[in-house]
C-alpha cells in the first residue's frame, strides 16, 4: 500500500519575501492605528470626567450682574423650580459643543457685551438696537417657564425678560411680515463649536407672526434674577415654552421678517425629525425619544418620569392659534 | 518590539493578568459609585449611568473582538484566553445598561417600554442586541461548550451581529455629532475586516 504523504508546505503558503519583511512595519502600522483610535475613544469619557469635576465648573449664583426692577408674575405657581446649577449646566448649545456640560466651560471667552441687535427685511425701516436698550424697551418681568426638551427632559426657570410682542412693535414690521426669524451670532472665534459643522450655522429659528405676537412669547435677558449666562444665550435669547426648548435662539444677533416660511438650522438639519412648528406635543411621537412622558431635571433617581402634556401644559393660553392646522403633519 | 511579541505568560502570570483585566474592567462601574456618591453624575444622572454603561459596553466589546486580528496579524495567541471573560465583562455592563433604563429611567412601566421599543428603532436594535447576547452569556461555560460543540461556534458567531447592532444604537443616539459613533463602527469595521481578509486569504490557498 502506498501512502501518500502531504508535503510540510504547499508553494502557495510560502510568503513572499518582500510581503515578509514588510510584516513588520506592517504589524507597527496597524498597531499604532489601533492605538491612536482607542486613545481618541477613551479620551472622550476621560473628557466627559475631569468636566464633571465641581471645582473647574462655571460662575455659581450671584457672579452675574443684579436684574433690577422686575416684576413678578404668577406664572409658573406651583411648579418646583430647577436649580441654578442644573439650568446653567445642562445646556444644548451646540456652538460651544455637543456634550451638554461643555457650553458652561466653552463659553467662558464669550462677550455679551457690547451687543448690538439688527432689525431687517419685511419692516419700515432697517434699524439696530443695542442690549442696554432692550433692557428699557418695556417693564422686564420674571416668567417661572416650563422647558421641555425633544429629548424627552424638562426643566422648569425662572425667566427675566420683556414679551416679544413690545420688540416686535417696537421693530415696526411692515404689512409683508408673516414670520419672523431669529438669527444667533455666528464666530468661531468665540463660539468654538462652530468649527465643527454639526449644524448650518449661523443657528437660525423662526416663529409665524401671531406665535411671535403671542403674550407667553418673551426675549429673555436674565435667569434667576441675574443677567443671563453665556451658556445659556447671553444676552438675549427667544424663550417660547409651549414648544421644544430648540426653538429658543440664543445669542440673537438678527431679527428679519419675512413673508414666506423661514428654514431653520434644525429643519435642515433633519427635516423628519424636526419641524418648523415644534409644539410639545405627546401624540406626536419622533424617530429618537419618547414625546409621551419626560424626566424632570433635578427630581432625582428613582422618581420616574411625568407625562408630558399638550403645548407643554399651556394649551388653554395657545387657545386657537392652530384651528384648522392638521398638528401631525405640522410637527 | 518583536522581543515583547515572543513573550507567552506562563500559567501563573496569565492568572495575574487576567486579575489585572478584570479589575480594569471594573473601574468604569467604580466610578459611576464614586461619582454618585458625590452627587457628580450631571445634572441628567440616569442619561449619565445609560450613557456611560453603554460606552464600555461597547468598548469592551470591541476589546474582545481585536483578541483574534491581533492573532491573524501578529501572530500572538495568548490573549485568546482573556476573551470569554472580556465577554462575560460586556454582557455585564450590558446588563447595568438595561437595568438602569428598565428600572431608573422608565419605572419598569412595561405599557410605556414596550411602546418605546416599537416606536423607536434605536430602543429596537438595542434591545435585539441584548436578547442576542443572553444566549452566549449561558453557553459560555465549558459545559455548554463540550455540549454543543461546532454548534457552539456559529452560535458565538452571533457575537458579530451583536456588536453591528450596538453600534446602529449608538449612531441613533447621536443627533449630529457622529464623531464617537464613528470612530466605533470604523474600529468594527477594521476589526470585521481583517477577518474577512484572512478567510479569503485561506480560501485562496485551499482553492491552489
Amino acid at each position: 500500500m502506498i501512502i501518500k504523504s502531504k508535503p510540510d508546505i504547499i508553494p502557495s503558503e510560502i510568503t513572499p519575501k518582500e510581503v515578509f519583511d514588510n510584516r513588520r512595519e506592517f504589524i507597527q502600522k496597524a498597531g499604532f492605528g489601533l492605538i491612536a483610535a482607542s486613545a481618541a475613544l477613551l479620551a472622550s469619557p476621560l473628557r466627559a470626567a475631569t468636566l464633571n469635576d465641581k471645582s473647574i465648573l462655571p460662575k455659581p449664583l450671584g457672579a452675574h450682574p443684579k436684574i433690577a426692577g422686575y416684576a413678578k408674575t404668577a406664572y409658573g405657581a406651583g411648579d418646583k423650580l430647577t436649580t441654578y446649577d442644573d439650568i446653567s449646566t445642562y445646556n444644548n448649545y451646540y456652538e460651544f459643543g455637543t456634550d451638554k456640560n461643555e457650553p458652561a466651560l466653552n463659553s467662558k471667552l464669550f462677550k455679551p457685551r457690547p451687543w448690538t441687535i439688527s432689525i431687517e427685511g419685511e419692516v419700515k425701516k432697517n434699524k439696530t438696537i443695542s442690549i442696554e436698550d432692550i433692557y428699557k424697551l418695556a417693564p422686564l418681568e420674571e416668567r417661572i417657564y416650563r422647558m421641555r426638551c425633544v429629548e424627552g427632559w424638562s426643566m422648569v426657570i425662572p425667566w427675566i425678560g420683556l414679551p416679544l410682542a413690545q420688540l416686535i412693535k417696537w421693530a415696526e414690521p411692515n404689512a409683508n411680515a408673516k414670520y419672523v426669524e431669529f438669527i444667533s451670532l455666528a464666530d468661531t472665534l468665540q463660539m468654538p463649536g462652530q468649527n465643527l459643522q454639526v449644524l448650518d450655522w449661523p443657528y437660525t429659528e423662526g416663529l409665524r407672526m401671531d406665535e411671535a405676537m403671542h403674550p407667553l412669547s418673551i426675549m429673555a435677558v436674565g435667569l434667576y434674577g441675574e443677567q443671563l449666562p453665556n451658556q445659556n444665550g447671553a444676552p438675549m435669547r427667544l424663550v417660547t415654552p409651549w414648544k421644544y426648548g430648540f426653538k429658543g435662539a440664543k445669542a440673537i444677533v438678527k431679527i428679519r421678517f419675512t413673508e414666506k416660511m423661514p428654514l431653520t438650522s434644525w429643519m435642515k438639519a433633519g427635516p423628519s425629525e424636526y419641524g418648523f412648528y415644534a409644539n410639545v406635543n405627546p401624540l406626536v411621537e419622533h424617530p429618537r425619544w419618547t414625546q409621551s412622558s419626560e424626566r424632570r431635571i433635578g427630581a432625582g433617581l428613582f422618581s420616574g418620569r411625568i407625562k408630558t402634556q399638550m403645548f407643554n401644559g399651556y394649551a388653554e393660553q395657545i387657545g386657537q392659534l392652530y384651528a384648522g392646522l392638521d398638528l401631525r403633519k405640522n410637527f | 518590539m518583536l522581543y515583547l511579541m515572543n513573550l507567552v505568560p506562563s500559567k501563573k502570570q496569565l492568572s495575574w493578568i487576567k486579575i489585572f483585566v478584570f479589575s480594569l474592567c471594573l473601574i468604569p462601574v467604580s466610578r459611576l459609585f464614586y461619582l454618585g456618591l458625590q452627587d457628580n453624575l450631571s445634572a441628567n444622572p440616569i442619561e449619565f449611568i445609560e450613557r456611560s454603561t453603554g460606552f464600555w459596553t461597547l468598548l469592551i466589546l470591541l476589546v474582545t473582538l481585536s483578541l483574534t486580528p491581533i492573532r491573524l496579524l501578529a501572530g500572538i495567541a495568548w490573549q485568546i484566553q482573556l476573551r470569554r471573560m472580556l465577554g462575560l465583562m460586556m454582557f455585564f455592563y450590558a446588563c447595568l445598561h438595561i437595568s438602569i433604563y428598565l428600572w431608573l429611567d422608565y419605572s419598569f412601566v412595561w405599557a410605556d417600554i414596550s411602546k418605546d421599543i416599537i416606536k423607536h428603532p434605536r430602543i429596537l436594535v438595542g434591545f435585539a442586541a441584548f436578547v442576542l447576547t443572553i444566549p452566549l452569556a449561558i453557553t459560555s461555560n465549558n459545559t455548554m461548550m463540550k455540549l454543543l460543540r461546532q454548534r457552539w461556534k456559529r452560535l458565538h458567531q452571533l457575537v458579530y451581529f451583536i456588536a453591528i447592532l450596538g453600534v446602529i444604537h449608538f449612531w441613533w443616539l447621536v443627533k449630529k455629532d457622529i464623531r464617537e459613533p464613528l470612530l466605533f463602527a470604523l474600529i468594527l469595521v477594521a476589526l470585521l475586516g481583517i477577518r474577512i481578509y484572512y478567510k479569503i486569504l485561506a480560501k485562496q490557498r485551499r482553492v491552489k
